[in-house]
């Protein structure tokens, strides 16, 4: 499953659309697993002149189709957090005119779309195209602890372990949905997990 | 009562500056303390000019936090409607004048790392209030000013004295011209640029900036527009039961206002979107000429911003 069909929801909830190439004088095109497809859909040889892809690819097989685009730069990380530093630094030497593309899980693309809104671009401006795990970056109302990859509703926090509900109410300053306590008023109280979506 | 908070005012100093711009000072009248604002903000003059009440929009370019006055620049215009004639001919210092509390629609983005000034002619006056209020916080900020002649400079010494490293000038009449790619190129990340001047420069910056890749909420600028004369026109107001008719130099929402209807307005220039009128029936040519509405709208037959737009044709109804 690449695509999924988020369900309507609040304003807080973001919303992800289809990569398109822009004009500009640089490219930084980040992705994570599946991800990768989009990027190397929305590729073209003139872009990839000036690109710059970072890609985690989670035990996926994308690389060789990746490096055959042919970007100006290409850099693999273990993981994102293996990544930050990097993506940090070219967001750092960076000028006006950069597009930035990001493609893959939620959590990935909210915590690089921090990156780049710290580093002064719009968050209007950066493009976000969902693919792969609709797994979610949640963070504790409570305790502020950040559990990734939530996939089931309701979910323990994993630093406090209070059991926390998912909601839709997102933050673009922590990249993260907010979890709230589900049972505060009837402790043990706890409706079965189930996936997010179901 | 339509439009913002009004302030009674005194004229307290009046400085030309060149053979077409002059200062003008305002204090409060009861010597109370003026609100700040925000650099980019203007206020709206009331200009009693015999059976006409003109109110024009001018950018404040004083300190934002210096509360004791005000301060705008006026440009002479001779083939205008007579608002900026009015302002250099008629006011005197002492007179007492109505001004409006100070309202923003060309504000700085202050998440921008730094900000990027073009200026065109008068355009420099919401600068001037900017760039002071960027020297309190420590703000990165340059200008680029165009400007016809040395003698027709307004501010330059004051800008190149204060701000030497900052500030940059352009003389049109020695063939001095901003290379705009050339700048925009290169600029850090978080960069916003702002531009204040004719309709040509605002038009050549905003499409210079986007062809650069630059986004568009990173991309500010201000235009006033004055209402332009036209071929005189009949309106039907709906709400209020009135035909009234708007005359070759006066604007629909000043008719509007000539005849007691209070129509909704801020920043009568085109820009602010408050004096969207809704058309309830119409036979004939619609001469919009706001930025406000989208093209679509402008199509549509269904609305109108009576600030700065026209009508030529038989029968105009309006919901007011």
């Amino acid at each position: 499953m690449s695509k999924f069909e988020f369900p309507p929801s609040i304003k807080s909830r973001p919303i992800y659309g289809t990569l398109e190439p822009r004009k500009g004088p640089a490219h930084l095109l980040i992705a994570d697993a599946v991800g990768a497809e989009a990027i190397i859909e929305v590729a073209t040889p003139e872009m990839m002149r000036t690109a710059h892809i970072i890609y985690i690819p989670k035990g996926t097989e994308f690389s060789e189709k990746l490096r055959a685009l042919n970007p100006a730069q290409y850099y693999e990380g273990a993981s994102y957090a293996a990544s930050v530093s990097r993506i940090h630094k070219v967001l750092g030497d960076a000028k006006m005119g950069l597009q930035v593309y990001l493609a893959g899980t939620e959590g990935m693309m909210g915590q690089a779309q921090l990156e780049a809104t710290n580093a002064g671009i719009p968050h209007s401006a950066i493009q976000l195209e969902h693919r792969g795990s609709v797994a979610r970056r949640m963070q504790c109302v409570h305790c502020k602890g950040i559990t990734e990859d939530v996939e089931v509703d309701p979910f323990v926090c994993s630093h406090c372990g209070l059991n926390l509900f998912v909601r839709d109410h997102y933050s673009r300053r922590i990249a993260a949905y907010q979890g709230v306590c589900i049972d505060a008023e009837d402790l043990g109280n706890v409706p079965p997990s189930k996936g997010i979506y179901e | 009562m339509s439009g913002a908070q009004k302030i009674a005012v005194t004229v307290t100093e009046i400085v030309p500056l060149n053979e077409l711009v002059t200062r003008f000072k305002f204090e409060p009248t009861d010597g109370s303390l003026l609100p700040t604002f925000s650099g980019g903000a203007h206020t709206v003059v009331e200009m009693k000019d015999g059976a006409i009440t003109r109110l024009n929009p001018y950018s404040l370019m004083s300190d934002p936090m210096d509360q004791t006055a005000y301060t705008i620049s006026v440009r002479r215009d001779d083939v205008g409607r007579g608002g900026s004639l009015f302002m250099h001919k008629r006011v005197k210092v002492g007179d007492q004048m109505t001004i409006s509390y100070p309202v923003n629609l060309f504000s700085l983005d202050l998440r921008a790392k730094k900000h990027l000034f073009l200026a065109g002619g008068i355009g420099i006056t919401p600068f001037m209030a900017q760039i002071k209020q960027l020297e309190r916080t420590n703000g990165r900020w340059e200008l680029h000013y165009a400007t016809r002649s040395v003698a027709l400079g307004s501010y330059v010494d004051e800008l190149t004295t204060k701000h030497p490293n900052e500030t940059h000038i352009y003389y049109d009449d020695q063939e001095q011209r901003i290379d705009l790619k050339n700048l925009l190129d290169g600029q850090p990340l978080g960069t916003h640029v702002y531009v204040c001047g004719p309709k040509g420069m605002i038009d050549w910056v905003r499409k210079t900036a986007t062809d650069e890749g630059w986004p568009r909420e990173a991309i500010h600028y201000e235009e006033f527009l004055a209402p332009k004369s036209g071929k005189p026109f009949e309106v039907k107001l709906a709400i209020s039961n009135k035909v009234i008719q708007v005359g070759e130099d006066e604007s629909l929402l000043e008719a509007m206002e000539r005849e007691g209807v209070d129509a909704p307005y801020l920043c009568r220039g085109g820009a602010c979107g408050q004096c969207e009128t809704d058309v309830i029936d119409y036979s004939g040519t619609f001469i919009h000429r706001d930025h406000w509405l989208e093209d679509a709208d402008h199509k549509s037959g269904k609305k109108i911003m009576p600030c700065v737009s026209r009508f030529e044709g038989k029968t105009l109804v309006l919901d007011r």
